[in-house]
């Protein structure tokens, strides 16, 4: 078993009593705008989530047959859950394009030796989120 | 009278304070002046009993880490007058014990610095008599970026997962396990592997990204981590795949 953390605020200083550690506030992330959008990214995968619940019981719905898929898309057509769709599509989108912004420092892409740019990186997240964007539009309108 | 500035700086005296305190000084505000020249003019004119640590002046020695307004900075290097009128916070490195006013105990990174094995590691040395281990300036090109760093430590204090858990191995000790594993002429990485892949190595980051914007060196520690996130989930994949081939 590895060793569990000293209580604050001298977790580093077991034998030197007289340097001070300042403690880590639970608010840590409300004091900083760059701490408090990262909890927000966070936070917003809550979004993400949702929908894919909200596919997994649209898939349920289908296997039960058309009556049970009609009922889905029924209860999905109510006020309440228009309302829970449209905020879940905000916070995913949030959630998407912070992770796109961080994707460049996590691909490192190179060709014929050179690296490619970090903004090729995110335009391309952009390219292939519009791309998917566009097939799945012409699917369901068509 | 010149143009002047207040500075408000962490004191903090083991022998008699029980918590650190904020002194105010008034210094000249001069266009050419760096926060470092600003805490040496109060050290040499008006309170010798102020200590932090310098060196070079030049953003080479990583010595000069301090939180200046809330940000992490080399002090050599961030500009008096881009906080003007002020006042100006000068506080020692977040997350770190204060020894005494603005110089902090860093023998916990230290010890994480060594924990990942930076230098080259190899299986089979050859004699020197061989010669040396050549290397394309393509080579050098995948990992000079992370031999910049300075241990200078921002990036640690731009941190909240290490303020938040003191195991955490941190930013700049696993990017420079990333500058040796990315090196043509190491062989280690798998060793790395076994340290780094533990939970306080990079499973502990949740990518905040501070580290990288941290950093004066550009090295992108916070990219290093994700791209040894990757590297990890891959080696689990092979080894789930092939589990008696070779890593």
């Amino acid at each position: 078993m590895r060793p569990q953390p000293q209580p604050a605020p001298t977790p580093y200083t077991p034998y030197h009593p007289r340097w001070y550690r300042t403690p880590v506030s639970t608010y840590w992330w409300m004091h900083r705008w760059v701490y408090f959008r990262f909890v927000l990214r966070e936070l917003t995968s809550f979004g993400a989530a949702y929908f894919c619940v909200m596919t997994l019981l649209l898939v349920r719905a289908l296997s039960k047959g058309p009556q049970a898929f009609e009922a889905f898309e029924v209860r999905l057509a109510s006020p309440f859950f228009i309302c829970m769709t449209v905020i879940a599509l905000l916070l995913a989108l949030f959630h998407t394009s912070t992770w796109f912004s961080l994707s460049a420092h996590a691909m490192v892409v190179r060709i014929g030796g050179t690296r490619v740019p970090g903004i090729l990186i995110v335009a391309g997240n952009y390219a292939a989120w519009l791309v998917v964007s566009a097939i799945l539009a012409w699917f369901l309108l068509r | 009278m010149a143009e002047t500035i207040q500075l408000e700086v962490t004191r903090y005296s083991p022998e008699k304070d029980s918590a650190p305190s904020f002194q105010k000084y008034e210094v000249p505000l001069r266009k050419d002046w760096v926060v470092l020249d600003a805490l040496n003019y109060v050290k040499d004119k008006q309170d010798g009993s102020l200590t932090f640590r310098w060196s070079c002046r030049m953003g080479v020695c990583g010595s000069c880490g301090m939180m200046v307004n809330g940000e992490p900075k080399l002090t050599c290097a961030t500009f008096l007058s881009k906080y003007a009128p002020g006042p100006v916070r000068v506080e020692p490195l977040r997350y770190f014990p204060i020894v005494r006013d603005l110089v902090v105990e860093m023998s916990d990174f230290m010890a994480k610095f060594r924990k990942v094995k930076p230098w080259l590691v190899r299986k089979d040395d050859k004699p020197l008599s061989e010669g040396e281990f050549l290397q394309t300036p393509e080579q050098l090109e995948v990992y000079k970026q992370y031999s910049m760093c300075i241990n200078c430590t921002l990036c640690y204090a731009a941190c909240p997962v290490y303020g938040l858990d003191p195991f955490f191995i941190g930013p700049a000790a696993i990017a420079l396990a990333q500058r040796y594993n990315m090196d043509s002429r190491d062989q280690g990485s798998d060793e790395r592997m076994d340290i780094l892949s533990q939970h306080e190595g990079i499973w502990g980051c949740t990518f905040v990204g501070e580290c990288t914007k941290a950093c004066p060196k550009n090295v992108d520690p916070a990219g290093a981590i994700q791209q040894y996130k990757l590297a990890a989930t891959m080696n689990w994949f092979k080894t789930l795949l092939a589990p008696k081939a070779p890593r």
